[in-house]
């Protein structure tokens, strides 16, 4: 059996974890949150929204099915830290190319194994997300407890700019186009565009940075908040932006990040969950229609809104659409005009899933729908011919042809 | 939506006897079901045969008929009770069989009962083969190319296209009954002959070979809103080609991405919507081509079944309860999930832990039969493992079993490590192949060439390896570091697999691991992998560093169950268990449940206040009495109600410090003792059957010389009478004593026992419960076969049909003397034989019989309860006076009005084939052979044994033709029997020698040819082609040579296995044709009715 180097595994309450180095040797630092999901560790490790966090698996076997290039949801591995009971030695899939283990290591992602997995998640419920350092190079807690608690804390900071992509590029619709939408990327998912894609929907994935104007001059149907990393309430630039974007009457669709900064832009706070939800199979109620749907959840932070009832807010008049059935957290946010008509929504889970169940791939239709009934209303108010002001690429042209 | 307010009252139908396929699992579920419906406020109309269920307690349902589960006698239930609304999703197989009966002879709609949970269309498309591939097609999924057949001719054109090997999957059958693959023309007609026969609707599908296939299965839940979740996944070890019954399973799935998951979940949801299971559970079965990822969907059962027990136990989500919920019409977000007790049940379970489960199987006890595994269940029950990783579940799994070859061993110095042997015989499924499969690998074999021989996925494979990495590793260490150590017990290498290969004893390595403080610490199952707090104690092992055990203030009472189902050790015992610690409970005690078998009732996490879900053996008992001693007082362990697993383990926990209450440790081993036993004998003024030990066929024939044949031989130490035998002569005694010396089993310590066989008498079984003062005789058991045949497969009648009440004070008598002598606290069981007017003691077990639950139903006393509370020093007067026990009287003094029961046991012979395809033989001896039982009630003998039939084998024939051949000693009883089925105008047919004797008595009847002689001259057909030909009604065959050791073959085989094979009643003995007699007399003056438990306990007070 191949030896592996002793790590630790400190957290900010000095509570400690001895076991084997798994991935890249050395120390990091993050927030330490527990994901519950069975499978999907590939999708998990590249979504951008665990950037800065520690992700602890409660699935105890992590890497069986090794590492494909397929199922990543962006090019790289975002997590500060990875916790792991058992790694598999061999990995067993057809599509598999190379091993986890390899993949950790290669992108210097410092982890742990062997260690009570359940512990540290029971760990975390009870006294909430916090700090956590690992290292295969300290021996010392008491020294690494030290580091973990003069590193940065998850509440207040902003992190989307560090995961945005740094150009906007197009994802172009599969099929005959029929919208353009604007994706504000906060840590976007591959499979996010993908599932717009699918449904004619061309994709302008643009940095977090954009402005308003940089936005509507792609003169798109709808826009997109994706989900991403961060506390929602230090970012002001993109609340900003979706303000403008709904008094104008763009339809919006906001995803997990999308939909904190929907309920900021509407006026409702933010507020830190205590230890978050991470994993594939929350129940979450579409009040809507009164169905349950199993769903894919990552978030540390919630929207602060009244779960009974109408608010009425500069762009319409807010509710909450979907609620978490285990613990009532809001869910989604809906927004309607004077007339009753829906002008946006937002959802805190993961339609998109990867990974992750697609009972809540309905939502992308709904958006398609919104799009579609707010077309007839914003022509008659601006009366342009709806070309995008940017070209297409020349793939998404000869998509488009087809 | 909340609950439907039109259902007042329900009719519930159970899975009837306990049989290969169909196991207490339903039992468990069923229980769940009448206990949530009786919540709500519905009436509970229950039918159910087996006694030995929790379900047919009356307490869970508000008329318990245990009636025959077939149409005639369900309408008759239905006709009573009325119910607005059958639930047939719950009983297996059998229950859903029935309802299709009674919807299709238009029973439900006469009665305007509706059936809930699955409706007959959705039923219908979730069975049938066409309907079903069309709904998968629908859905975007492929299932195995394939066609529909009717007759042979149509198999062997559809193999001519799909080509060898070919599966045959017949409909509507249980458990894969009649299911085989074919490789060859030959295989294809023995198969899809037989799978014809089996189907109800003569109807088997002929399919394309996706053997070595990974295999996977889902539990899907949906309610009439239309949500939908996956409680479990579930991975085969043994790819495809094996029953999933027959596989060792993973939960959850280990080796599929998210992707792959998410397409079988898209694919299950598709399913249920398209089939139609609008409220409730079923579960679908995949396929998935390890080189490329296609996905086959296999099939699916529109309703609960085993996996759904083990997805139940394996994620804390109670699949069953749930069903019954959902089928009176909640929602799954309107229903709380236990557990959490914050969260609903409109989520998907996140596990932790793995969960592996490994089959039990009894081949041993059907000689000749093939050990084969293919897609036709030959497992007799299972067991069940729960750890933080595969290693640790595998290995707590296999020692689950109870039996000593099952664990991986690295010290066996007759294993021949002939890497190339091993590899051709691991390419062929059988039992105890993962075992070989060890050993492949430590003969060298490459991880590759293992997967190529076996097509186990390499993810198991490199587990495999692991394993034996650490045993090597541990092997060559030239001491037992502590981190060897943990490593070994972090991978599930329990004391006595560390002690092997270290030369140590077990209590040593105990000794040493205490001595470092390696103990296990206890998770918690909790559904949602620690989210949130778990409510529910339910517990299991593993080498980890947090323990959650609670501590407590109440004294604890540890209960060990007894494992996995076996033959001679089922769902009796884990009853016994269930009803200890319900009336603990009741008593004031916190119980605590110890188990590792996830079909029982006493492994649901609501039957005791705590359960641990591990293994029942020293090491891990005494870790638990540990674990449970640092959380608060432990009042005692209960070893006496489990069987003989926790039986067993009384001496150790006893030597070890732990308190055993009930029977002490010693009085039981004075009672297996046969020198103290017969002292106690003596001092009574009792005899046993003379008898003696051998060590060889010399002093066997000495013995067997001075006391006469025949003698009854048998191994010390056995359980359910294996390899026990009766013996005629000379001959056949030196071929068995050869024949065990040989294989190494008989020493000065376990010498063979030689008893005098007591020829020509009644034997009789008593269950009775003794405090130290008084007894209190449960019940008198007369057995209708005369003595000889295994009490378990014997039919009986309580209370007893021929023995006077000075037959019984004697019993009573014999019974107290030797309670009294033993040393018994709570429960006895003794078998005594009654011949020319001499009471013999053959046996006495100080501890739950298999016939305790029979017992407490046929006289509505409690006995395990009673028991329990016994063993915790309450006496039988205080519990006389708390009402447990009736004030007075007890089952040896019943009222004359007391109705008869009879059980009849109920046998696996249809599943078991010789490797030439060859049906087993039927015969019965005294070893034990059935799985289950059935109880017949009524006013009369002859009534209670027909319901007693034809819940077990279906009715008896009242009109038609009876083949009659008899041995020659029993010819002359037989002539009455005759004469009256005769006169009753039944045809007689004989062979050339019974013919005879019955019409020099004036008994009219034609000669049939026998089989060796072939068809007449002018085509008369032998009698087997009259049997297949459905031209006999009834078979009459009592076998010489029949027990003896001998060729049982000899006589009578081809006529019992065809019996076997074309269903038709075949009654062996004398005695038996007697009730048969009388049962089919009753049956002709149509006057049977049902009456429900509760009636005839309102009867009973009332005539009191």
């Amino acid at each position: 059996m191949p030896l592996h180097a002793p790590a630790i595994l400190v957290l900010e309450d000095g509570r400690t974890f001895r076991g084997d180095s798994y991935g890249a040797e050395g120390e990091t630092f993050g927030e330490a949150v527990f994901n519950t999901g069975m499978t999907g560790y590939q999708e998990t490790l590249t979504d951008p929204s665990y950037h800065r966090q520690v992700v602890v698996m409660t699935s105890p076997h992590v890497g069986n099915t090794g590492v494909n290039d397929d199922d990543p949801e962006s090019s790289r591995i975002w997590v500060a830290g990875y916790v792991v009971r058992d790694p598999a030695r061999v990995p067993s899939s057809w599509r598999s190319v190379r091993t986890l283990d390899d993949d950790l290591r290669s992108q210097g992602v410092v982890g742990i194994s062997g260690i009570d997995t359940r512990a540290l998640t029971r760990h975390l419920r009870e006294r909430g997300a916090m700090r956590v350092g690992i290292s295969s190079t300290e021996a010392d807690p008491a020294a690494l407890l030290e580091r973990v608690q003069a590193s940065g804390e998850m509440a207040g900071a902003e992190l989307a700019s560090e995961v945005s992509t740094p150009s906007t590029y197009v994802v172009p619709a599969i099929g005959e186009k029929r919208f353009t939408v604007v994706a504000l990327d906060l840590g976007i998912k591959t499979m996010t565009p993908h599932r717009m894609a699918e449904r004619g929907i061309e994709v302008h994935v643009v940095p977090a940075t954009a402005t308003l104007d940089e936005i509507t001059a792609i003169r798109p149907d709808g826009l997109f908040y994706s989900n991403g990393p961060g506390d929602p309430a230090a970012t002001t630039h993109q609340v900003e932006v979706l303000q403008g974007a709904l008094a104008e009457g763009l339809p919006y669709f906001g995803i997990c990040f999308g939909n904190q900064l929907f309920g900021r832009a509407l006026g409702f706070g933010t507020y830190k969950l205590k230890y978050g939800h991470r994993g594939i199979n929350q129940p979450v109620m579409d009040r809507t229609t009164g169905k349950v749907e199993v769903t894919a959840h990552n978030h540390g932070f919630a929207v602060d809104a009244p779960l009974e009832g109408t608010t009425t807010t500069p762009y319409g008049q807010a509710t909450v659409s979907h609620v978490c059935l285990n613990d009532d957290v809001v869910e989604g946010l809906e927004l309607h005009n004077e007339s009753g008509a829906l002008t946006g929504f937002s959802v805190q889970y993961h339609p998109e899933a990867a990974a992750g169940p697609h009972d809540a791939a309905y939502l992308f239709d709904r958006f398609v729908t919104l799009m579609d009934e707010v077309e007839p209303r914003r022509l008659r108010s601006d009366g342009s011919d709806r070309e995008p002001a940017s070209e297409p690429t020349d793939a998404s042209r000869e998509q488009g042809a087809l | 939506m909340p609950k439907r307010t039109d259902l007042k009252s329900v009719l519930v139908i159970g899975s009837g006897p306990i049989v290969i396929g169909q196991a207490c699992e339903f039992d468990y579920s069923g229980t769940q079901a009448c206990r949530v419906l009786k919540e709500e406020g519905i009436r509970v109309i229950l039918v159910n045969s087996n006694p030995a269920t929790i379900m047919t307690d009356p307490e869970f349902a508000d008329a318990t008929y245990v009636e025959p589960i077939t149409p005639e006698y369900v309408e008759m239930v239905i006709a009573k009770e009325r119910p607005d609304a059958l639930l047939p999703t719950l009983g297996g197989q059998t229950a859903l069989n029935a309802a299709i009966a009674l919807h299709e002879n238009g029973v439900l709609e006469k009665y305007d009962v509706e059936m809930i949970g699955a409706s007959f269309d959705a039923i219908h498309r979730g069975e049938n083969r066409e309907l079903f591939n069309a709904i998968v097609a629908k859905v975007g999924g492929e299932s195995a190319r394939s066609r529909v057949c009717h007759t042979l001719a149509d198999c062997e054109a559809a193999v001519a296209e799909l080509g060898y090997p070919a599966v045959v999957r017949p409909s509507f059958t249980m458990g894969g009954t009649g299911s085989g693959i074919a490789y060859s023309k030959g295989d294809l007609a023995r198969i899809a002959g037989a799978g014809l026969a089996a189907s109800p609707t003569t109807e088997v599908l002929i399919e394309e070979s996706i053997i070595g296939w990974k295999e996977y299965e889902l539990e899907v839940m949906r309610d009439k809103a239309d949500n939908v979740v996956i409680v479990c996944s579930i991975e085969n070890v043994d790819p495809m080609g094996v029953h999933t019954g027959d596989s060792i399973t993973v939960a959850p799935a280990m080796t599929l991405t998210d992707r792959e998951y998410q397409h079988l979940r898209d694919l299950a949801i598709g399913i249920i919507r398209e089939v139609g299971v609008d409220t409730g559970g079923c579960n679908i079965q995949y396929a998935v081509n390890p080189a490329d990822g296609r996905v086959i969907v296999i099939e699916m059962n529109p309703r609960v079944s085993r996996s759904s027990a083990l997805a139940s136990k394996a994620t804390g989500f109670p699949i069953a309860k749930i069903a019954a919920k959902v089928a009176i019409g909640y929602t799954l977000d309107e229903i709380t999930n236990d557990i959490t007790k914050e969260t609903p049940a409109s989520f998907e379970p996140t596990l932790d832990y793995v969960v592996v489960k490994v089959p039990r199987f009894a081949f041993e006890k059907f000689p000749g039969a093939d050990p084969v595994l293919t897609t036709h269940m030959k497992s007799v029950g299972e067991a069940m493992a729960i750890g933080r990783n595969f290693t640790e579940a595998l290995q707590k799994a296999l020692r689950s079993l109870e039996s000593a070859d099952a664990p991986f061993d690295w010290t066996q110095e007759w294993v021949d490590l002939d890497k190339d042997a091993l590899l051709a015989e691991i390419a062929v499924p059988h039992d105890g192949r993962l075992k070989k499969v060890m050993d492949t690998l430590r003969a060298g074999a490459t991880p590759q060439e293992v997967f190529d021989a076996t097509k186990i996925d390499p993810w198991f494979v490199d587990q495999l390896l692991l394993i034996n990495e650490v045993a090597v590793e541990m092997t060559a260490a030239p001491e037992l570091t502590p981190q060897i150590l943990r490593t070994a017990k972090r991978h599930g290498f329990s004391d006595a697999q560390i002690g092997k290969i270290r030369g140590m004893t077990p209590d040593v390595v105990r000794g040493v691991r205490h001595a470092l403080g390696i103990r296990p610490v206890y998770k918690t199952v909790d559904t949602c992998a620690a989210e949130f707090a778990a409510q529910t104690p339910y517990h299991y092992s593993s080498y980890d560093e947090e323990t959650e055990v609670a501590p407590r203030e109440r004294a604890a009472v540890i209960i060990l169950g007894s494992g996995p189902n076996r033959i001679g050790q089922g769902i009796e015992f884990d009853y016994s268990c269930v009803h200890a610690s319900m009336a603990l409970s009741e008593a004031g005690y916190e119980t605590v449940m110890v188990n590792c078998n996830p079909e029982t009732v006493s492994t649901d996490y609501d039957t005791s206040d705590r359960l641990y879900f591990e293994p029942l053996t020293l090491e891990d008992v005494l870790e638990i009495v540990h674990a449970e001693s640092q959380a608060g007082p432990i009042a005692g362990v209960i070893c006496q109600l489990g069987g003989q697993t926790p039986l067993g383990l009384a001496q150790g926990l006893a030597a070890n410090g732990v308190t055993i209450v009930g029977t002490s440790p010693d009085a039981i081993d004075l009672a297996e003792d046969r020198g103290s036993f017969g002292r106690v004998l003596a001092e009574a003024g009792l005899v046993a059957p003379q008898h003696g030990t051998a060590t060889s066929f010399v002093e066997a024939q000495k013995i067997a010389a001075e006391i006469g044949y025949p003698v009854l031989v048998r191994p010390s130490y056995v359980l359910g009478g294996r390899g026990m035998v009766i013996v005629y002569g000379d001959d056949t005694l030196r071929t068995y004593l050869d024949k065990y010396v040989a294989a190494g089993l008989i020493s000065r310590d376990a010498p063979v026992l030689v008893d005098r066989f007591v020829d020509d008498a009644v034997e009789v079984d008593v269950d009775a419960i003794f405090d130290g003062e008084d007894l209190f005789l449960g019940g008198v058991m007369e057995h209708i076969e005369e003595a000889g045949i295994h009490s378990g497969d014997s039919s009986c009648a309580l209370p007893p049909i021929t023995l006077g009440a000075r037959e019984v004070d004697r019993i009573r008598e014999a019974t107290e003397a030797i309670a009294r002598g033993v040393g018994v606290r709570g429960l006895l069981n003794i078998q005594f034989a009654l011949g020319s007017d001499i009471l013999y003691v053959l046996e006495a077990n100080p501890r739950a019989s298999r016939t305790v639950p029979f017992v407490s139903k046929a006289t509505a006393t409690p006995l395990a309860k009673a028991a329990a509370r016994v063993m915790l020093g309450e006496s039988i007067a205080d519990l006389r006076a708390a009402g447990l026990l009736p004030a007075t009287g007890d089952g040896g003094a019943l009222p004359p009005d007391q109705p008869i029961a009879v059980k009849e046991a109920v046998m696996p012979f249809n599943r078991f084939r010789t490797p030439d395809g060859q049906q087993v033989d039927t015969v019965l001896g005294p070893e034990m052979k059935s799985t289950g039982e059935v109880m017949g009630l009524d006013r009369d003998f002859g009534t209670a044994f027909s319901k007693s039939q034809a819940a077990a084998f279906g009715p008896l024939p009242t009109t038609g033709s009876v083949f009659v051949s008899m041995a020659n000693r029993d010819k002359r009883s037989m002539i009455f029997p005759v004469k009256v089925l005769a006169d009753m105008g039944f045809e007689i047919l004989a062979t050339q020698g019974t013919a005879e004797v019955l019409r020099r008595n004036g008994v009219p009847c034609s000669v049939v040819r026998k089989q060796h002689e072939g068809p007449g001259p002018k085509g008369e057909k032998t009698t087997v082609q009259l049997i297949h030909d459905g031209e006999i009604d009834l078979i009459v065959n009592t076998p010489y040579g029949a027990g003896t050791g001998g060729n049982v073959r000899l006589d009578g085989y081809e006529i019992r296995t065809a019996a076997v094979m074309a269903n038709v009643p075949c009654i062996t003995t004398v005695q038996g044709l007697g009730a048969a007699v009388q049962g089919i007399e009753a049956m002709r003056r149509g006057d049977i009715g049902v009456r429900s438990l509760q009636d005839w306990a309102r009867l009973r007070s009332s005539q009191a």
